[in-house]
């Protein structure tokens, strides 16, 4: 019953959503006040119906109701509560009702805060939002339908994938939606603003809030991935440059690129047809990710089955959104009217720069991901595209970016004078060299960029924290004035200055496990020794055990450095009861200076040793503490009263009647 | 400096980056593109001795010998070229006999796949789409192979 109840919310939403796609857009070009007023309730109308769906489907998986074919191939009895509702977005069905439920949350939101949106606008976006969720509703029922029942139901479901049983994972997937669906948000709101043939400040202060928030989820979606790919494939790689993992990395680089684009367009009222292309192209890039990882075109360690049909299904309207509103684009854009100027050294200037570096990265990521696929079509050669090419590619390209990146705070509007920046950054120059000479000294061996990007990175972080310092003008006031200045500074600039230290400890991160990770395989039998990046680490045998819907063999491992004990590491080998997959489970033992990451392997017939892979990762610990810190940075930043009630130092004629609402 | 001297500058400090960007890309499709081969082509000679490159297919039905410490060799087939593959290291937790794997190595002379890399796969059921493509060529049929139940590799 509750299924059913669930599969008719989700055809009711599909209807909403038609309704919702054609009155308020249709009233917005007649101008009729009571047609664009039906957004706001269609689009909560719509959120709240797929939110029962998608509880309705949540509760099959919970109360395990194997008459449901999807809970059959997802889910098995004997799974713990929280795998139960993880494994209905574990799964191409329950997911891409989960992706359609975000839209349409994104959408309520709007619908929900956006009360000082004029009205023509709000209508317009919603209507555009509704036209997407309409395609994926339609490509739900037609093509991936979780709520079809089996006419014999088994006895018990076939189990969810034994390797998605892991706490970062289950909540990966609906951070990463968050995210790519986030930018739907500013989709709809470009779209609007071409519909109407014109933009302005306020737009702007509209889109980035959304923009933020979007990207935050983005961020953290994907470094929970690359941290639950970390430890969970036992290849101790955090990133393989592989199709699925670029496919969200794509939109998270042009979405970082809108972010600071929007910057300039809300503060300067320039770069306006620039913003609007690259909210449609970030978009996008989402929707395009989501057609690469649900139609398993390409070849991907991390694809899951798949069926080519639903792929030329979401080719179809990836085709429709991107083509029409890129042509929207090509039509419009020449009405929008430009805005400011501003000298080539500026920090406008040094934003254009960002956004010219993002999109040409994004662009190579892109060449990267589709090439094999081009290639395949013309000449019939199968090939794959690895991390040399983006070693080649993209990296080279962040030099430049990472070393511009700490002056862009630094650039005042319109003009500025670069030696004088320079002069400022001088002490965290200093820092950065600092900090080479250290590597060098700690470690002979290992490429010899290596020290110069370490250098790098601490540069970056320690320009972040120099830009603070400057803005309370650290040092030449007293501790009171200090504290003073300490809390009136605004907080979107807290926000940068986090971010942008994220940054350099990512790339610190980052440098330190890439160039001076050391790594050994060897075959151990019991109180066999073996020493790595200082620490003494004694192999105890294995021992059989029993957990809750798996069997594993466990293997102790003593870790000691300078001859004192420090802890056992327990890797492991699961062989799970449904489906009967296997798993390695790494022993992980974390430090400041890096992980210790053990794995075990295969048993050897003769001799009852097992074979056993041990890294020492230097630093990477620092990949996901940056990237946490990035998305701290942007709830700093969303929390910023400027951000909710527009920039009070620029007076605008218009700003009076469009303040926004805030973006939570 | 007038509008159009700024722009000028603006346009042409971002044709640049994209231009060294260009080159760039160019130069490591060139370089650092790996082909995918199956086992029949391989078979037939149509590989050069020491190139880089993918080998995909089957894990051959009892082909599987592990030896000296993590040192393994098997055969990866499409069921009508063979090639025997030799790997040292530990091997994915899905690598089993009947199963799609790819492999990533050269050939050295005598004929033998020396592989560095095996590829993990998160699911039991995907194919790689080249596996699936060099297998549909030669006839095979899919899903047999796919689920095979094959038995844990420990």
């Amino acid at each position: 019953m509750v299924v059913e109840f669930g599969h008719f919310a989700l055809v009711l939403a599909t209807v909403v959503a038609l309704f919702q796609m054609l009155v308020p857009f249709w009233g917005a070009q007649i101008q009729e006040q009571r047609m664009m007023a039906t957004a706001k309730p269609a689009a909560i109308f719509q959120f709240l119906l797929l939110t029962v769906s998608f509880l309705a489907l949540t509760y099959a998986y919970v109360v395990s109701d194997f008459s449901v074919a999807n809970v059959v191939a997802n889910s098995h009895s004997t799974k713990p509560l929280i795998y139960r509702i993880s494994g209905v977005w574990g799964n191409h069905e329950g997911s891409m009702l989960l992706w359609v439920l975000i839209l349409a949350a994104f959408g309520a939101a709007v619908a929900l805060f956006g009360n000082n949106l004029p009205l023509t606008l709000k209508a317009n976006v919603l209507a555009v939002q509704s036209a997407v969720a309409l395609a994926f509703c339609i490509f739900l029922l037609s093509t991936s339908n979780p709520f079809l029942r089996l006419d014999n139901p088994p006895m018990d479901g076939r189990g969810l994938n034994p390797i998605l049983q892991d706490p970062a994972l289950a909540f990966h997937p609906p951070f990463l939606y968050a995210g790519y669906v986030g930018f739907s948000i500013a989709f709809s709101f470009a779209v609007a603003a071409l519909i109407e043939g014109r933009t302005d400040a306020a737009w702007a202060r509209w889109v980035r809030p959304w923009t933020l928030a979007a990207w935050m989820f983005l961020t953290l979606g994907i470094a929970m991935g690359s941290w639950w790919a970390y430890y969970e494939l036992g290849w101790g790689g955090w990133w393989f440059w592989d199709p699925v993992e670029n496919a969200s990395f794509m939109p998270w680089l042009s979405g970082t690129a809108l972010l600071h684009s929007a910057l300039v367009m809300e503060k300067r009222e320039t770069l306006k047809v620039w913003t609007i292309l690259l909210a449609i192209l970030t978009f996008s890039l989402s929707l395009m990710g989501t057609f690469l990882v649900r139609s398993g075109v390409l070849t991907s360690v991390h694809a899951f089955a798949v069926d080519p049909e639903r792929g030329v299904a979401i080719l179809v309207i990836l085709s429709i959104f991107v083509g029409g509103s890129l042509a929207l684009f090509a039509l419009r854009a020449g009405e929008l009217r430009q805005g400011g100027l501003f000298s080539p050294i500026s920090r406008e200037g040094g934003l254009v720069f960002n956004n010219v570096i993002l999109t040409t990265a994004t662009a190579t990521v892109l060449v990267g991901t589709l090439y094999p696929l081009v290639l395949e079509g013309l000449t019939g050669a199968k090939i794959s595209v690895g991390a040399p090419y983006f070693n080649l590619t993209f990296v080279p390209l962040m030099v430049p970016l990472l070393l511009a990146l700490p002056f862009g705070p630094f650039l005042p509007w319109k003009r500025a004078d670069l030696a004088a920046v320079a002069q400022r950054l001088l002490v965290a120059c200093l820092i950065g060299l600092v900090a080479m000479v250290a590597t060098m000294a700690m470690s002979m061996r290992g490429p010899w960029l290596a020290p110069i990007m370490m250098a790098i990175g601490v540069y970056v972080m320690a320009g972040a924290l120099q830009e603070l310092a400057y803005r309370v003008k650290l040092g030449s006031v007293g501790p009171q004035e200090l504290m003073r200045r300490l809390w009136n500074l605004p907080r979107s600039m807290y926000g940068t200055a986090l971010a942008h230290f994220g940054v350099g400890l990512l790339v610190v991160g980052i440098v330190g496990t890439s160039a001076y990770r050391t790594e050994k395989v060897l075959v151990m039998k019991p109180n066999d020794k073996v020493e790595i990046a200082g620490y003494e680490l004694t192999y105890k045998g294995v021992a059989p055990h029993r957990g809750p819907n798996y069997r594993e063999q466990v293997g102790a491992i003593d870790v000691a450095r300078k001859g004192k004990f420090l802890l056992t590491l327990h890797p492991a080998k699961r062989i799970y009861d449904a489906p009967p997959q296997p798993t390695s489970e790494a022993g992980i033992y974390a430090s400041w200076q890096g992980d210790l990451y053990t794995v075990l392997g295969d048993a050897q017939k003769e001799d009852g040793g097992f074979a056993i892979r041990v890294y020492f990762n230097p630093l990477v610990r620092f990949i996901w503490i940056g990237a946490v810190l990035m998305f701290i940075a942007g709830g700093i930043s969303l929390s910023d009263r400027r951000l909710r009630v527009g920039a009070p130092r620029r007076s605008n004629r218009k700003v009076g009647q469009l303040a926004p609402t805030p973006a939570e | 400096m007038t509008r159009k001297q700024k722009r000028g500058i603006l346009i042409g400090a971002g044709v640049a980056i994209l231009a060294a960007a260009a080159i760039m890309v160019a130069f490591a499709l060139r370089d650092t593109i790996v082909f995918f081969k199956t086992p029949s082509e391989v078979a037939e000679g149509k590989v050069p001795v020491g190139q880089r490159f993918r080998l995909g297919g089957l894990v051959a039905d009892g082909s599987v010998v592990r030896g000296q410490g993590t040192k393994i060799t098997f055969a990866v087939t499409d069921t009508i070229g063979n090639v025997p593959v030799s790997y040292d290291g530990i091997l994915p937790d899905l690598f089993r006999e009947g199963q799609g794997v790819v492999t990533e190595g050269k050939l050295d002379p005598t004929g033998r796949f020396v592989a560095d890399t095996v590829l993990a796969k998160h699911d039991e059921n995907y194919m790689p789409p080249e596996v699936a493509a060099a297998l549909e060529a030669k006839g095979v049929k899919l899903g047999e192979g796919a689920t095979h139940p094959g038995k844990a590799n420990n």
